[in-house]
């Protein structure tokens, strides 16, 4: 199908976007990489009347260390972040979740930014974004302020963005020597949106983890942490973690799985994962 | 001109091209319709399929997500342009020594996918290439050829440059 009509505009700075969306009284959407965006406008999911492309703002693609962080600019592209050595040597578990987003196509045009603004319940960056404590970074007509990833993502489609804020940037704390990363997902084909997804941090203290923070993708309506889990792993009890997850995690059945198919995969990623941890950093 | 329509000027296989399109017309309709470039193909219309696959400053995109409006400026590739360069010319001989097409439809996606796998050099693993090219859909083949016929295009590009 194609879209309904809609009027364009290219914000040639953030503050420009903002305005722009603000002149539209919030039914103004911002276009990042389009990957999904386009696509529900194709097939009239939305209708807005005027899209704000952000595509040509210098700067909003720039991947950086920063006092202990690493900023990835909302623009910065998914086939970017994957190549990126700074992100392969300070936030390697952003550099393990990349080939699993969708496809090289979409990888090219597709957007950091749009995917954490988008909050799609079976994305893998809030997930990852979460697991790592970052913090992202927002834009409104107030101004700027900062909010942490977890009490980013509200539910479904939904953030704490409200219409006429922006997304500019994540700051993701740079890993340190102690810092260990794992991530799998499980998908019925390379690229397809995952049946369930596990994004994992902690800190390894001799033999011993801690911080332990197991994020889980496509079992709610946003990430979930599985806090008992995380507990369980802490102490060194992998069965009793996997036993956790039964309380920490309620999926619910969609077209392909069933409620107890997901929750069984997730302890199948949860061994794998946490042996991930356990590795030896490269 | 209407208030939701736009000047764009861009570089399509390598000649200028200006025209006024619409902010809702996707780089798919506008090689299409606009131009006459059917070689680019329309399948699923959300980014799915792949067909629609084409070259935008010089890596592939989905012409489907992407809006014409957004190409000011910019360098477009189609299949036509790729393949009158002759830059495919072993990639394609290899797709019809080994069956890797039957209606082609999705061929001129799956061509302009697999060359950026092969751009990249070296040989590239089975796998590799099954994952590359996952974001293209075929009905017909089952893949099997397709994945044969761009292995050994990588095999015969390899040696060559030896």
């Amino acid at each position: 199908m194609k879209p309904a009509a809609f009027a364009y505009a290219k914000a040639h700075s953030i503050e420009h976007a903002v305005e722009l969306l603000g002149k539209h009284d919030g039914e103004a959407r911002l276009l990042a990489g389009g990957q999904s965006l386009i696509a529900s406008l194709n097939m009239r999911l939305a209708s807005p009347p005027m899209l704000v492309d952000i595509n040509d703002i210098a700067g909003l693609d720039r991947i950086d260390m920063t006092d202990g962080h690493v900023l990835i600019g909302a623009m910065a592209r998914h086939a970017d972040v994957e190549r990126s050595s700074i992100i392969a040597k300070h936030a390697p578990l952003i550099s393990r979740a990349m080939p699993h987003i969708a496809h090289a196509a979409i990888r090219n045009r597709g957007t950091i930014g749009g995917s954490l603004a988008y909050a799609d319940p079976a994305a893998e960056l809030p997930a990852c974004m979460v697991a790592l404590g970052a913090k992202l970074e927002i834009a409104g007509l107030q101004g700027r302020r900062v909010v942490a990833a977890e009490d980013f993502f509200k539910g479904m489609f939904e953030t704490a963005l409200g219409p006429n804020d922006m997304l500019v940037a994540v700051h993701v704390p740079a890993a340190t020597a102690q810092t260990r990363v794992g991530f799998e997902e499980l998908a019925r084909r390379h690229g397809d949106y995952a049946i369930v997804g596990l994004a994992a941090a902690a800190q390894v203290a001799g033999a011993k983890l801690s911080d332990v923070r197991l994020v889980y993708f496509s079992v709610g309506d946003a990430p979930v942490r599985a806090r008992g889990a995380e507990s369980a792993i802490a102490a060194g009890d992998i069965d009793g973690a996997a036993a956790a997850l039964s309380k920490d995690l309620l999926p619910t059945a969609d077209l392909e799985s069933s409620a107890e198919v997901k929750l069984h995969l997730a302890g199948v990623l949860l061994r794998r994962v946490v042996r991930q941890l356990q590795e030896a950093r490269a | 001109m209407s208030d939701t329509a736009y000047n764009v000027a861009l570089t399509v296989n390598g000649e200028a091209v200006s025209e006024t399109v619409e902010a809702r017309m996707t780089l798919a309709d506008f090689l299409r319709d606009t131009l006459g470039l059917t070689g680019t193909h329309l399948g699923c219309e959300h980014g799915v399929c792949g067909t629609c696959t084409v070259r935008l400053d010089g890596v592939i995109v989905r012409g489907c997500l992407t809006l014409a409006v957004q190409c000011n400026g910019k360098r477009v590739e189609t299949i036509e342009g790729a393949s009158d360069s002759n830059e495919l010319a072993d990639l394609q001989e290899a797709f019809r020594v080994r069956n890797a097409l039957q209606c082609g439809f999705c061929t001129p996606g799956m061509l302009l996918a697999a060359q950026e796998l092969l751009l990249r050099g070296g040989v590239p693993s089975r796998e590799e290439i099954r994952v590359h090219l996952s974001g293209n859909y075929c009905r017909c083949t089952g893949y099997h050829a397709i994945v044969d016929a761009v292995e050994a295009t990588a095999q015969a590009r390899a040696g060559s440059a030896r």
